[in-house]
């Protein structure tokens, strides 16, 4: 059946169940809570000074009597630069465990080498907020036999509440960390800043352990994960390579055509009514996102505009904003650079925020709900502004959900900056492969080809005018792009449905059908 | 209204991408190049793709001109025979030293547009001065035709055949720089600066077009999108320039009617070429004089 944003998906699907279909961005939220019922994190004990340290990591893999069918949480904290997750699957496979279910915050590159243990069965199920490489592509051409479940990051610690993800074992990457478990990912050599993602992993994880190369004097101090949740402790040489954790994407761009998406937005924010003092904020780090900041930071220089807080992922630009006094508070819930770390530590008003205060929707108020202007990218958006940021033009999963439906969802103004074209291929279209964010909670695109706003805003439309900004349709830009790039010739899928797009809510927003090969 | 010509983008004629997108920049005016821009074994490649795309691509408001090779290259005549027709908003001639020389462009572009039917009023010509011959002719040049619409100064090759060294401060074209805008000015025609070769250095490229500005050129070469903002913000009148304008422009209007000519504002003379002013800075900002 179709669900209400016109998205065909089963009402059950084998080995999955019942689909509970999405009703609309905030429809679940109205009634003030939530209908499924919340699981208790487990009771454990521990003898006075019993130790927690182990010597390998497999040893301490060993002591949590690791078992078939169970789940398995990481952290994504350290991107592409993790050396955890792919040694931890290795030592489970050794041991012959099959059947695990992988719930990762994310997956990246890096993850690559566990692709084997998707198709020798040692995990036969995904969570994750975003899968790219290789393992991405296989799972879309069908290597698993269910489908994996995207979640966002506030819907993650939903599910988690609910024992939709259970875990039974959580391993920590912490920079530092002493020998009772507490921990931090701000000081050491391989320092990646916020732990925002594993915080409600500790809490419910039936076991966990902590993993770090700088076991340090007892108390770690800072202290991100404390020790009464952690059951072992393990020094190895390295956790990875915090320098992996930008990949450069933290610079500003040169890219004209980017500079110039971002200008724009950076006009539309100035004149959408929401730039004012007090106002909060959240971008990305890469492209156009991390240009929209410099542009803001300009203009509210010029204004002599103060903002409230920076939220989300949190780069050295908005290190630099704070410290200047353009904000008044970083809220933290990932480091996107290595280099903010001595700012968590040092400056009171650089706060670590767990995942369930940035983003879950079910509580009683996520920071996410008191933002006033995001601004977020996009793999495609169609012209009822409905965002894909999962599946690329192939139709196979390469990107992350991440926080964007849960910003989107609770910004007073969201604003999608994307190029109107990459190479030959259309990014505004009018049908997208796969919805992540429904239209509903998008209030403008910006492209290099002009500013679109969702005719549910006429007030944000009319501001945009007065304030001089050229202001086209959304069906007018898809029809020029397509005269551009021709019409794409469709992609062709099997009916096996290899992922499953969970709103933040918990419904399904969407599903991703297996691409169909031939030859 | 008068067109802006405060920036001219360089479009290489050879590159499929930089074509496409040339009209998203917000630059007054595009120069799709079929000259130096382009290897000699791609001019053909370079003149059929801006042909193309002269005729399909969307360039939002931007003027278009196309930027040929010398009529005394083995290019020069195809390009016009190719680009002619399609009557773009001009055609920019490199290296122009003399009238003789012009007329003889002008010739064969006339019998190009006699052949297609088109009128001869239409396509307008911008001329590069970039020789010592050129500058010592530039008035010359200037006013030979009234196709003639704007002149520029090519600072690099003006510098070679100066065969002096480039500097920062333009100190050894700066005569001629002012030697160019002088014979622009002397006849009403619009004079474009030339580019600032250093992309990344936004602060010279800002004292450079202030300083353009200052001695009087209409707008600059760009080589680069990143350079257009900062050259459309100096050509930015202020605030109180605006006010000013809008306002010697309104009482202009009011005694206009009462048969006034000359008359003040605050105990200073209004004249002709202080409304000429006036009505530029409303330009400019883009506002429209004739419904004040």
């Amino acid at each position: 059946m179709k669900n209400v944003i016109g998205r065909e998906i089963p009402e059950y699907i084998e080995g999955v169940g019942k689909i509970d279909m999405f009703v609309g961005a905030w429809e679940k939220l109205k009634k003030g809570w939530m209908d499924e019922v919340t699981i208790p994190p487990p009771n454990k004990a521990k003898l006075p000074h019993q130790s927690k340290i182990c010597k390998t990591l497999e040893e301490a893999i060993i002591q949590t009597s690791p078992k078939d069918g169970m789940t398995v949480s990481f952290h994504h904290h350290l991107r592409n630069g993790d050396n955890i997750l792919v040694n931890s699957i290795e030592i489970l496979a050794k041991m012959g465990i099959k059947n695990i279910t992988l719930a990762s915050s994310s997956l990246n590159e890096v993850h690559n080498p566990i692709l084997k243990y998707l198709k020798d069965g040692t995990i036969t199920k995904i969570w994750s907020s975003g899968i790219r490489g290789e393992i991405g592509k296989a799972i879309s051409e069908g290597v698993l036999d269910l489908p994996v479940t995207i979640h966002s990051h506030g819907g993650r610690v939903r599910a988690i509440h609910t024992g939709k993800i259970n875990i039974d074992l959580a391993i920590i990457a912490a920079s530092a960390a002493d020998n009772e478990g507490n921990a931090t990912g701000c000081k050491g050599k391989s320092a990646f800043g916020s732990m925002g993602y594993a915080s409600i992993d500790t809490r419910y994880a039936k076991q966990v352990i902590v993993v770090s190369d700088n076991i340090v004097d007892y108390p770690c101090i800072p202290i991100s994960i404390t020790q009464n949740f952690v059951d072992y402790v393990v020094k190895i040489d390295s956790i990875g390579d915090a320098s992996k954790i930008a990949t450069g994407s933290t610079r500003i761009t040169k890219s004209p055509i980017d500079l110039r998406i971002a200008k724009l937005a950076a006009n539309v924010i100035e004149h959408s009514g929401s730039f004012k003092n007090g106002f909060s904020f959240q971008v990305g780090a890469g492209g156009a996102s991390l240009a929209v900041a410099k542009y803001i930071r300009e203009k509210m220089k010029k204004s002599e505009i103060k903002g409230s807080f920076i939220l989300g992922g949190v780069t050295s630009y908005g290190v630099d904003m704070l410290n200047e006094g353009l904000f008044n508070t970083i809220f933290d819930v990932q480091s996107f650079d290595a280099a903010v770390c001595s700012s968590l530590v040092e400056n009171s008003h650089h706060i670590e925020i767990p995942a369930a205060l940035y983003a879950n929707p079910f509580n009683c108020g996520c920071m996410t709900n008191k933002l006033d202007i995001v601004v977020l990218g996009a793999l495609e958006i169609d012209t009822n502004f409905n965002v894909n940021v999962i599946t690329g033009s192939d139709g196979t999963i390469r990107g992350a959900s991440g926080g964007h439906s849960d910003t989107a969802s609770g910004a007073t103004l969201t604003i999608v900056v994307c190029p109107s074209f990459r190479g030959r291929i259309p990014i505004v279209k009018k049908a997208i492969h796969t919805v992540v964010t429904p239209g509903e909670s998008i209030d403008v695109l910006v492209t290099e080809r002009g500013i679109c706003v969702n005719p549910l805003k006429p007030e944000l439309e009319e501001n945009l005018i007065k304030g001089g900004l050229n202001i086209r349709k959304i069906e007018d830009l898809q029809e020029e792009v397509e005269s551009i790039v021709g019409k794409v010739q469709e992609i062709e899928f099997t009916d096996k449905i290899v992922g499953l797009i969970e709103y933040r809510d918990g419904t399904i927003i969407d599903v991703i059908r297996q691409v169909k090969h031939h030859g | 209204m008068k067109k802006k010509r405060r920036t001219m983008l360089y479009i290489p004629g050879n590159n499929p991408a930089m074509l496409q997108q040339g009209g998203i920049y917000g630059a007054d005016s595009l120069l799709l190049d079929l000259e130096d821009a382009v290897a000699l074994n791609q001019k053909d490649a370079a003149r059929i793709l801006v042909r193309n795309m002269i005729q399909s691509n969307n360039y939002y408001n931007a003027e278009i001109c196309v930027r040929v090779n010398h009529i005394d290259t083995p290019f020069g005549l195809e390009d016009l025979e190719e680009i002619v027709p399609l009557q773009p908003d001009a055609i920019r001639f490199p290296k122009t030293e003399s009238v003789e020389e012009l007329a003889n462009l002008i010739k064969i572009i006339e019998d190009i547009e006699d052949k297609h039917g088109l009128p001869h009023n239409k396509m307008t010509l911008h001329l590069m001065i970039e020789t010592a011959l050129g500058v010592q002719n530039v008035f010359d040049i200037a006013k030979f035709s009234k196709r003639v619409d704007a002149i520029t100064i090519g600072g690099q090759d003006l510098t070679a055949d100066m065969n002096i060294k480039s500097t920062k401060d333009g100190s050894g074209i700066d005569f001629a720089r002012k030697m160019i805008v002088m014979a622009a000015k002397a006849n009403k025609i619009d004079v474009i600066d030339t580019v600032f070769v250093d992309v990344n250095d936004e602060e010279g490229l800002r004292l450079e077009t202030e300083y353009a500005k200052q001695i009087g050129f209409t707008g600059k070469a760009v080589i680069n999108p990143r350079q257009i903002d900062i050259i459309h913000e100096v050509y930015m009148p202020t605030d109180q320039e605006i006010r000013k304008a809008y306002r010697i422009i309104k009482e202009f209007k009011k005694n206009k009617k009462l048969g006034i000519g000359v008359f003040a504002i605050d105990g200073k003379m209004i004249d002709a070429p202080i409304v000429t002013r006036a009505t530029h800075v409303l330009e400019l900002a883009q506002i429209n004089y004739n419904t004040i």
